[in-house]
């Protein structure tokens, strides 16, 4: 695979700080953020972020968070889902407010990473959409949406966020609990992947451990190689 | 690094029993993997110690439980943060696979291959002196392929990414070379304690 801006995103990273800039809760169990962080260094889509809150006994919490921006963008965005007793993610969705001044670290992560050149499919469910909007959002700003094709999934429009953004983009969107446009309630079908398979060389799979099993086994079904399938998986982290 | 305004330690202290920077995850144990996970047959499986040893060895999986088994109980540490406590593996110790291959004097290092082509580096004192397992046995029952079953790597004194899961080889070498997250960012010895997480950490 080429990857003719190596040096993006490849560098050892070190803690920095970020500023809290924009805060919205666009679900009552999501909060996006979008923040000013200094001293920042280039990335690219699918690379995360660490998250590090520190206690006044010094005691420290830290998450890492896939980036929802572009390169690009001045701020860095991220898309944090309100985990029941998630110790950083209750704190970013209940405590932080704008103006806030976290601890950070990044960009992480060479693995699941776009290099926005090689043709990609993203094969993303729920919160786990948030690495396939930065690579939506990288491609169209580079003009190269021609190379990415993403299929979204969720249970309905409100578990979906994003979904408006990335269908406007030209995403699948397959709602397992809801009609929309005529497509019945279900899991993405091997006839709906298959032709958008066509000339894909790399499939990123981003979700919980249930939904990338099932993702990792549709997109062999459809007859896409296991070895070109690069996948995020989160569980109970928090 | 100043204080996180508002935030304050709600977990009880581990007394210790946690690595800085890691929580503690109760009765799950959260899966991550950055390849599709393979189905093994058990009886294709094999394990080969090769590199610089007087004797490179095959196992198969009825041989490899032929030899003596060894269990490890106590704590492991994902960078991603999660600690578990109190797991239970048992699998045979890499010392005995070791003695029955006989690391070269110049044998300095170990890779761990896995079926799917994952790698992790480690320096050969890492997974020699007990502190290696190589295990298919989980909490009494066989280990699900999730969890890199048939058979995965356990050096629980590292994170846990260097417990490469489904592995088939380790191969002794004389220099360090980065295995798959250590050429993707991660520390190349990754000790949990010192919190060598990401490349850029002591």
């Amino acid at each position: 695979m080429s990857d003719s801006f190596a040096p993006v995103g490849a560098g050892a990273t070190a803690w920095t700080t970020g500023r809290i800039i924009t805060k919205e809760m666009p679900a009552p169990h999501l909060v996006r953020l979008r923040m000013h962080v200094e001293d920042r260094q280039r990335h690219r889509p699918g690379q995360h972020y660490l998250i590090r809150l520190r206690a006044p006994d010094d005691y420290t919490a830290q998450r890492s968070y896939s980036v929802a921006s572009h390169d690009e963008d001045p701020l860095v965005e991220f898309l944090v889902e309100r985990l029941p007793g998630g110790e950083v993610s209750e704190f970013l969705a209940d405590v932080a407010e704008v103006g806030d001044v976290l601890e950070m670290r990044g960009p992480i992560g060479r693995w699941f990473r776009w290099d926005v050149s090689t043709p990609a499919l993203c094969l993303v469910g729920g919160t786990g959409v948030v690495p396939a909007v930065s690579m939506t959002r990288a491609a169209r700003h580079l003009g190269r949406a021609d190379l990415l094709r993403v299929v979204a999934v969720g249970r309905s429009p409100d578990e979906l966020p994003y979904a408006s953004e990335l269908a406007e983009a030209g995403a699948t969107i397959a709602f397992t609990r809801h009609t929309a446009d005529d497509r019945p309630p279900g899991a993405p079908t091997v006839k709906e992947l298959t032709p958008l398979l066509a000339g894909v060389e790399v499939a990123y799979v981003c979700g919980s451990a249930r939904f990338a099993q099932l993702a990792e086994d549709l997109l062999v079904a459809s007859g896409f190689s296991p070895e070109a399938i690069r996948v995020e998986r989160f569980g109970v982290t928090g | 690094m100043p204080v996180t305004r508002g935030f304050s330690r709600r977990r009880p202290d581990s007394g210790g029993r946690l690595p800085p920077g890691q929580y503690d995850v109760g009765g799950s144990w959260p899966v991550l993997t950055a390849e599709a996970t393979p189905r093994i047959d058990p009886q294709s499986w094999t394990l080969a110690v090769e590199g610089l040893v007087d004797e490179p060895t095959t196992w198969t999986w009825d041989e490899v439980h032929q030899l003596p088994t060894s269990s490890f109980r106590g704590d492991i540490h994902c960078v991603t943060t999660w600690s578990k406590f109190d797991v239970a593996f048992t699998g045979v110790s890499v010392d005995t696979l070791l003695e029955v291959a006989g690391p070269q004097d110049d044998a300095a290092f170990v890779m761990a291959y896995s079926t799917t082509g994952y790698t992790t580096n480690l320096p050969l004192s890492d997974v020699t002196g007990g502190r290696a397992w190589v295990v298919w046995d989980y909490g009494g029952k066989p280990l699900t392929a999730e969890h890199g079953g048939p058979v995965r790597l356990l050096v629980p004194h590292l994170y846990f990414w260097k417990s490469a899961k489904w592995i088939s080889r380790l191969e002794l070498t004389a220099g360090d070379r980065p295995g798959f997250w250590e050429t993707n960012g991660y520390h190349d010895r990754g000790d949990p304690w010192l919190e060598q997480r990401y490349q850029g950490d002591a």
